[in-house]
């Protein structure tokens, strides 16, 4: 019988986590190399109708563990489905979103099955003896480490947007195994629900303005998000600025916060610390408005602008909206 | 009948001391905080043509993010009492990381130091870290940071949780609640989520939690005074078998490491009068700009 590439499927509202696909397409890719087929599986309530998407996009067979009582996330009982799963059908790698659900769940599956997880990964190769190597930032995005795993099944957590999506093939057929979910859940862990939701969204962002510690008030942040506005994007900020509490978390580019991989990333008042270029150094182009010269962020900029922010990106503004139409200042 | 009031006093003794050491057990938390020594990222040098990474190029320092997990044990105990362990793996060096943990509040320090534990992936470090934990004879909590700045991997805390068969929750940002057998806190993945966990159990957590004081020269004075305890690989061979410690018990191995040299950017520079109007030409070029 053929072994397989196993890839689970994040949900949360019965949603897919678009990284599962992107993770469905790499592993098509490495299943052609190595003769292996591509598995799915997916957990939760209200699911079931999901599966076929999985096949659309590259599986060939997946399984559903569906049932109300695996609607919210519990680590343990979600960890002890996967743990059976791969006890059962023994794939080769099991590969799993590097989201922060999954990089709290991975370790626990690969500690109970006693074999290595590589974290975070941004490539998977197969090198000249077949062997799957697994290549990973580290040390805050200064190295790129190329690791192998000696024990089975090789598992990783991948970034999300760093694989191509796949094509989406209604015409890909494949099969769906229903799977009995457990009959309980671990007690120990109790979820008592969602009580925010963020409101940006700034990983899935096309165009990201950021501004740092050249921003010298808080209100001057509105004057960055109309930019990122007019551009069609949102606004991010460095880290100094959410310890100053001027602006929630989820808008934090960087090592600590979000990383992120736009088309296009302005960073105005940025110096450019390692810890912030960890979480944007992959933008398709960089922009960098700063007032010193010699600021590091230059040296990782497509073009640069040396001059004052608040000279610079009121005078941008009011031509887009010139351009755009847009009456006022 | 005559020996009865003699013995009474005695038992009440002894039911007095029994309730006392159920007492300290009963009331308050104790904690134990998993701490990481690494280079101050911020001047640590790489060597893009060989791959290397200058260590000594840097001073070392605790993992930034550990510092949130033993502030808020620090914080639990001044409200709840109890005791805060602190547990690191590294060389001797480390005892730095873990005499300035002493200074900031915990009462108890242990380095695991070994050639037997060096190199370890971190399943080969989960589990030197849980034996370890396992030694101390008991626990209620385990408290560390959601990531190290060296390795980036935020496995380790997750992967002590489970050798140790304990629930965890990862990206803490609030404890809100601590009872005698369970704590509630919220955990930040993207969306924000509370849980309720029974104890024992461990929590990676976020900067967000806390804002960690810096120790008074008092308490680093006092510090410079308390026993670091030094455990090898034989002091836990009772609760691990030490052929999963180390580089022999790692899964993973580092095949190579490439430095990426400043990515090729096209580094065009504008300055001047004009230089919004240059950039305003690129965002158009680039299609950024819709009439």
């Amino acid at each position: 019988m053929t072994s397989g590439i196993l890839v689970y499927a994040e949900t949360s509202d019965s949603r897919i986590h678009p990284v599962s696909f992107e993770l469905l397409g790499k592993a098509r890719e490495i299943a052609e190399k190595l003769g292996l087929e591509v598995w799915s599986v997916i957990i939760g309530f209200d699911v079931k109708d999901r599966a076929k998407e999985l096949i659309y996009y590259g599986a060939d067979k997946v399984y559903v563990y569906d049932s109300e009582h695996l609607k919210d996330f519990n680590v343990l009982t979600y960890k002890d489905i996967l743990v059976d799963l791969v006890k059962e059908i023994d794939p080769e790698i099991f590969l799993i979103g590097a989201t922060p659900l999954g990089r709290s769940l991975a370790p626990r599956v690969a500690a109970a099955l006693d074999t290595g997880l590589t974290a975070d990964c941004t490539d998977l190769r197969v090198d000249e003896e077949g062997n799957l190597i697994q290549i990973r930032p580290a040390f805050t995005g200064n190295i790129l480490a190329h690791i192998k795993t000696t024990s089975k099944p090789i598992m990783s957590t991948i970034r999300y947007k760093v694989m191509p999506m796949p094509k989406r093939d209604e015409s890909r057929k494949g099969e769906i195994v229903i799977k009995n979910p457990p009959e309980k859940i671990d007690t120990r862990i109790k979820s008592l629900g969602r009580i925010s939701k963020r409101t940006v969204n700034i990983a899935d962002a096309e165009v990201i303005v950021s501004g740092g510690r050249g921003l010298k008030n808080k209100e001057d942040l509105k004057m960055l998000e109309e930019l990122a506005k007019l551009l069609g994007g949102v606004l991010g900020v460095s880290r100094p600025l959410v310890d100053e509490g001027w602006i929630a978390k989820e808008h934090q580019v960087g090592f600590s916060g979000n990383t992120v991989k736009p088309k296009l990333y302005i960073a105005c008042g940025i110096s450019g610390s390692p810890q912030h270029l960890a979480g944007m150094r992959d933008s398709q182009i960089i922009v960098a408005i700063n007032i010193d010269p010699s600021a590091p962020i230059f040296r990782h900029a497509d073009y640069g602008v040396v001059g004052d922010l608040y000279e610079v990106v009121p005078k941008l503004i009011s031509m887009i909206k010139r351009i755009k139409g847009v009456s006022g200042s | 009948m005559g020996f009865l009031p003699f013995l009474w006093p005695r038992f009440n003794v002894i039911l007095w001391l029994f309730l006392l050491v159920l007492g300290m057990s009963g009331k308050g938390l104790r904690i134990v905080v998993l701490i990481k020594q690494v280079p101050d990222i911020e001047k640590v040098r790489f060597d893009v043509e060989t791959g290397r990474i200058d260590r000594s190029s840097a001073p070392a320092e605790t993992n930034p993010f550990d510092l949130h997990a033993l502030e808020a044990a620090v914080q639990l105990k001044e409200k709840l009492g109890g005791s805060i362990t602190v547990i690191s793996m590294g060389p001797r060096q480390a005892e730095s990381s873990l005499r300035d943990a002493l200074a900031r509040g915990a009462d108890r320090a242990i380095l695991l130091t070994d050639k037997r534990l060096a190199g370890a992936d971190t399943i080969a470090t989960s589990r030197a870290l849980a034996a370890a934990i396992r030694k101390l004879g008991g626990f209620d909590l385990i408290l560390c940071g959601e990531k190290t700045v060296d390795g980036d991997t935020g496995q380790v805390g997750p992967e002590v949780a489970e050798v140790l068969d304990i629930p965890h929750v990862a990206y803490v940002c609030e404890i809100r609640e601590v009872t005698d057998d369970k704590i509630t806190v919220v955990s930040d993945m993207g969306d924000k989520y509370l849980y309720e966990v029974k104890l024992p159990a461990l929590l990676t957590v976020t900067r967000e939690l806390n804002t960690p004081r810096l120790p008074t020269l008092r308490d680093v004075l006092k510090a410079r005074k308390k026993q670091i305890e030094i455990w090898d690989a034989d002091a836990l061979a009772q609760y691990e078998d030490p052929d999963r410690f180390g580089i022999k018990g790692s899964k993973t191995i580092v095949m190579k490491v490439v430095i990426p040299g400043v990515e090729h950017r096209k580094g065009i520079i504008f300055r001047g009068e004009d230089a919004a109007e240059k950039l305003l030409e690129v965002l158009k070029e680039g299609g950024f700009v819709k009439p």
